[in-house]
């Protein structure tokens, strides 16, 4: 069995508003392998950041964690209290968020942001976190240091923002890096160098890398394994090649062939119909039935992960006999 | 995050729509801020008290109980009576129409004037922008309450020239903020739209622009009231405002120093009305800024 | 920046002398003479004339404007009237006793209120934040005579911790008047605080200084403070021209001589040289505060600094 740096089983995190208790995480389970990197995938709004945060304990008021457990090596990240959550977040979980723009302090140094993470997780003089920020700039490709250090956020680039950002994540070398949407925002072509990127920081540092996004393009690219995440389960999880080759769950064989249809430049594109449904108040049923087109009268109950192949977990009540 | 974000329309443009009727606004008023509706019933209550003052005391403002001067609050005189043995409770509920009228009215001078000039000043832009921009400089650069006090002493006393100074101090901050939301506007597609098939500026600020503008100008207007009563009282305090024997919560504050160590009921009672009726303005108007406009921050 | 600031000083020195001219045109266009008013009405023919020609009232408009403008910029604002005084005399003389009171109250509304604030904020919906804004919304509506009547009532006539008038007191006359200059000033701060520094805790960049492992106080010094700052920052600039306006009320009250006695005395003598001066130069004070504030708001944020 593969050693593994998170572990997590049967999240729950919610929101509780004055009209009810929204479940943006509901019962999800997975594993990062140790130089694992997973991907999680699905709409906005399917979940997957609010995943990503409560791996960091980072919920907003009025959410927080109901129950499940997250262990990172071992460790119980749930039971511990916030000051000591502090010392985990940055040293040994670091995180990257969608939006290199306002991500960062925009009236602070771009070097000093990072130096800070040096200084707060290690016990170093100023002047070696200068250098070490320097030699890890260096490391995730950012021309002129020395100057870049000094320039303010709004000075560079967005590409060079990114760079910023998982400079800040790696710096410590964590044992896992969330990257939340890490190229969401910049273009094509600086998208790929930052896939890159991380992927020689995962060979080189040993980090394991979760991958939160909407884009199978890009998940397809990088991870191992994957996660499809609907209405806050879920829906759909295994190898990358399996889940590609051959999509079980009825949202991610529209989720594809929507993607297909767009590369195939399609005069009419595969949509879903509908949207994503208001997580307030779900029933008891398959969240996805009122837009999937293989609905049965068995939907109004939730169906449970089914094994279909070894590593091949689907939701749907569809590929029931299969297994047998 | 995106979760979260949803449920707050953070960045859901300030329109004129169905929400912002009478009817929604008051329910959502009375739903989310219930200090804004009892701020609601206590200036009701002080309006009523200043349109049935008559019926409400059996003395006249002018009634001189002359064995009875400084007298300590009692049964007869609720809240006691000043230096000439008058009734301070019955000249209180006169003294609030005064009060009350030179916050509302010109307040409504320097809405309108300033809202005026707001919107043409930034729809048309240009050299009008920045004459009606540069006057508005130099009015919000005076110290306000030293600007009312030279505009009292030119225009001499008297509650007309106060409703001027007022609305003379206070029309500049008005127009600034109306010219930013026009500034906005005039960039948006149904601005645009408008612009394109030819309808005329002036129907287009009419009917476009000016809409648009009128829940911050709710706000701004609740608002400016309780600074405006404050401006009044702090004139008449400083004996520049309504002239004796004419009262005004202000004018009783600055009689009753005299005495503030004999009879502090005189200056006391009209101070405290005027801090409630200004708290209940201002959080009449929090609460409608947080269910009009939440984009509206407080000058 | 440096040619963003000199055009800055530029307006600044425009706007001066747009309100140099408001002030004389009002003063001037008072209904009937203003040298009657000025002097009474049961004054001596003679003596009006000598005075009209004394105060160059017989001159056109703008003769008058450009003589006074020209003073104003070589440092002479006429003689008083009244107090047959050099106004530049006398307004060097008060000056200091506003600016120490100015002083005085804005180092308590703004220690108190950016205390308050930031707990607010910390503590959003808890009971602190209730009671801090509670507060400070009665602060922000409270009439300074009130405050000023209220603490001299109490602290200074009934508990005689405090002398009732201020002028020849020491530092410890200034302490009630500051607290009911300041009152005001404070719930503002307070609540302006708050507000800003809850919007910048939405910001994306806390919740990366939060990833980095800071705890919840540092994130908001080192990352929060500094960011919603700059607003505050602005408001206390235009609150300095409410506490030198307000200073008006309060020096009454508390027989301080500074600026805004003075221009009550211009006014009771009507004394139009001195109230000139007195306006013109307190009006001068906040514009120069605002020019100050812009700086340093640019100072404080990279992005203007480099951008104009």
């Amino acid at each position: 069995m593969k050693k593994m740096t998170l572990q997590v089983r049967d999240l729950c995190t919610s929101f509780f508003t004055d009209k009810g208790e929204i479940k943006a995480v509901n019962n999800v389970s997975f594993d990062v392998p140790k130089r694992g990197i997973i991907g999680i995938v699905g709409e906005s709004g399917c979940g997957k950041s609010m995943t990503a945060r409560s791996v960091m304990r980072l919920i907003k008021y009025p959410g927080r964690i109901v129950s499940g457990s997250i262990t990172l090596e071992g460790k119980e990240l749930t039971r511990l209290t916030e000051s000591e959550m502090a010392n985990v977040r940055g040293e040994e979980i670091s995180m990257i968020f969608q939006e290199p723009m306002t991500s960062l302090n925009p009236v602070m140094k771009a070097g000093r942001q990072v130096q800070e993470v040096v200084m707060l997780h290690r016990k170093v003089s100023k002047k070696e976190a200068r250098a070490e920020v320097l030699r890890m700039f260096e490391k995730v490709g950012i021309s002129e240091p020395e100057k870049r250090y000094e320039c303010y956020p709004h000075e560079l680039s967005g590409g060079l923002r990114q760079r910023v950002m998982i400079a800040m994540a790696m710096i410590c070398r964590p044992k896992l890096l969330i990257a939340d949407e890490p190229t969401t925002a910049l273009d094509v072509t600086v998208e790929a160098q930052i896939l890159e990127l991380m992927r020689n920081l995962r060979d080189e540092i040993g980090t394991s890398i979760m991958l939160i996004s909407h884009n199978l393009g890009v998940v397809a690219e990088i991870c191992d394994y994957v996660h499809v995440m609907y209405a806050g389960r879920v829906v759909e999880q295994a190898e990358t090649f399996e889940l590609f080759d051959n999509p079980r769950h009825p949202y991610t064989i529209g989720l594809m062939n929507a993607v297909d249809s767009l590369e195939r430049k399609q005069a009419v594109l595969d949509t879903i119909p509908g949207t994503v449904p208001n997580l307030l108040g779900l029933g008891e049923g398959c969240s996805f039935a009122p837009r999937c087109g293989r609905r049965t009268g068995r939907c109004d109950q939730m169906s449970e992960l089914i094994e279909v192949v070894p590593g091949h977990l689907v939701r749907c009540h569809c590929h029931r006999q299969e297994v047998r | 995050m995106s979760e979260a974000k949803k449920s707050t329309p953070v960045n859901a443009p300030v329109l004129y729509d169905e929400q912002n009727t009478f009817r929604g606004v008051s329910k959502r008023l009375f739903r989310e801020n219930k200090i804004a509706v009892v701020s609601l019933i206590v200036i009701l209550i002080f309006l009523l008290g200043a349109v049935f003052a008559p019926w409400l005391t059996e003395y006249g403002y002018e009634d001189i109980d002359a064995i009875n001067r400084l007298g300590k609050p009692s049964k007869e005189h609720l809240l006691g009576t000043d230096e000439l043995g008058r009734d301070v409770l019955t000249r209180m509920l006169y003294g609030s129409r005064i009060s009350l009228l030179v916050g509302i009215v010109p307040t409504v001078i320097s809405m309108l004037a300033g809202a005026a000039l707001g919107i043409i000043a930034g729809y048309i832009g240009g050299r009008v922008d920045s004459i009606i921009m540069r006057l508005a400089d130099i009015m919000l650069a005076f110290p306000s309450m030293l600007l009312a006090m030279v505009i009292m002493y030119t225009l001499g006393d008297g509650i007309i020239n106060i409703f001027l100074a007022l609305a003379l101090v206070n029309w500049a901050s008005v127009a600034r903020i109306v010219r930013s939301e026009t500034l906005k506007l005039r960039e948006t597609e149904f601005v645009e739209a408008a612009r394109s098939i030819g309808v005329s500026p002036f129907k287009i600020m009419r009917r476009h622009i000016m809409p648009n503008c009128i829940p911050s100008m709710i706000v701004l207007f609740t608002l400016n009231i309780p600074s405006a009563i404050l401006s009044e009282s702090s004139l008449s305090f400083l004996g520049l405002g309504i002239q004796k024997p004419m009262a005004s919560w202000g004018l009783m504050v600055n009689t009753g120093r005299q005495y503030l160590y004999t009879a502090p009921w005189m200056s006391l009672a009209p101070s405290i009305a005027i801090m409630l009726i200004v708290l209940a303005f201002n959080f009449l108007g929090d609460g409608l800024r947080d269910v009009l406009d939440p984009h509206l921050k407080k000058q | 920046m440096a040619t963003n600031i000199l055009k800055r000083v530029g307006q600044t020195v425009i706007i001066l002398i747009g309100v140099a001219l408001l002030i004389f045109i009002m003063l001037r266009i008072i209904p009937g003479n203003a040298i009657v008013t000025m002097m009474g009405e049961h004054a001596n023919p003679e003596a009006i004339v000598r005075m009209t020609a004394e105060l160059g009232l017989d001159q056109p408009f703008y003769v008058q404007f450009w003589k006074y403008i020209t003073g104003v910029f070589s440092g002479d604002l006429g003689t008083s009237y009244s107090l047959n005084r050099s106004v530049s005399e006398l307004i060097a003389a008060s000056f200091p006793n506003t600016l120490r009171l100015a002083i005085a109250a804005a180092l308590f509304a703004w220690t108190l209120g950016i205390v308050c604030g930031i707990i607010a904020a910390v503590r959003k919906n808890g009971l602190l934040d209730h009671l801090f804004m509670g507060v400070s919304l009665l602060g922000v509506s409270v009439p300074v005579f009130m405050v000023a009547m209220v603490l001299q009532y109490f602290l200074a006539h009934k508990l005689q911790l405090f002398p009732i008038s201020s002028g020849s007191a020491g530092w410890i006359g200034y302490v009630l008047p500051a607290i009911a200059l300041g009152w005001n000033s404070a719930g503002s701060i307070a609540r302006l605080t708050r507000s800003t520094l809850l919007e910048v805790l939405q910001e994306d960049y806390i919740d990366t200084a939060r990833a980095k492992g800071y705890k919840q106080l540092p994130v908001i010094m080192r990352h929060g403070l500094r960011n919603a700052v700059l607003p505050v920052i602005t408001m206390m600039a235009v609150q300095l021209s409410s506490l030198l306006s307000g200073a008006v009320i309060c020096e009454t009250i508390f027989s301080i001589n500074g600026i805004g006695r003075l221009a009550v005395q211009a006014i009771e003598g009507r004394d139009i040289p001195l109230l000139q001066g007195t306006i013109l130069f307190s009006t001068a004070l906040v514009i120069l505060g605002n020019l100050v504030a812009d700086c340093l708001y640019s100072l404080l944020d990279p992005r203007i600094r480099k951008e104009v």
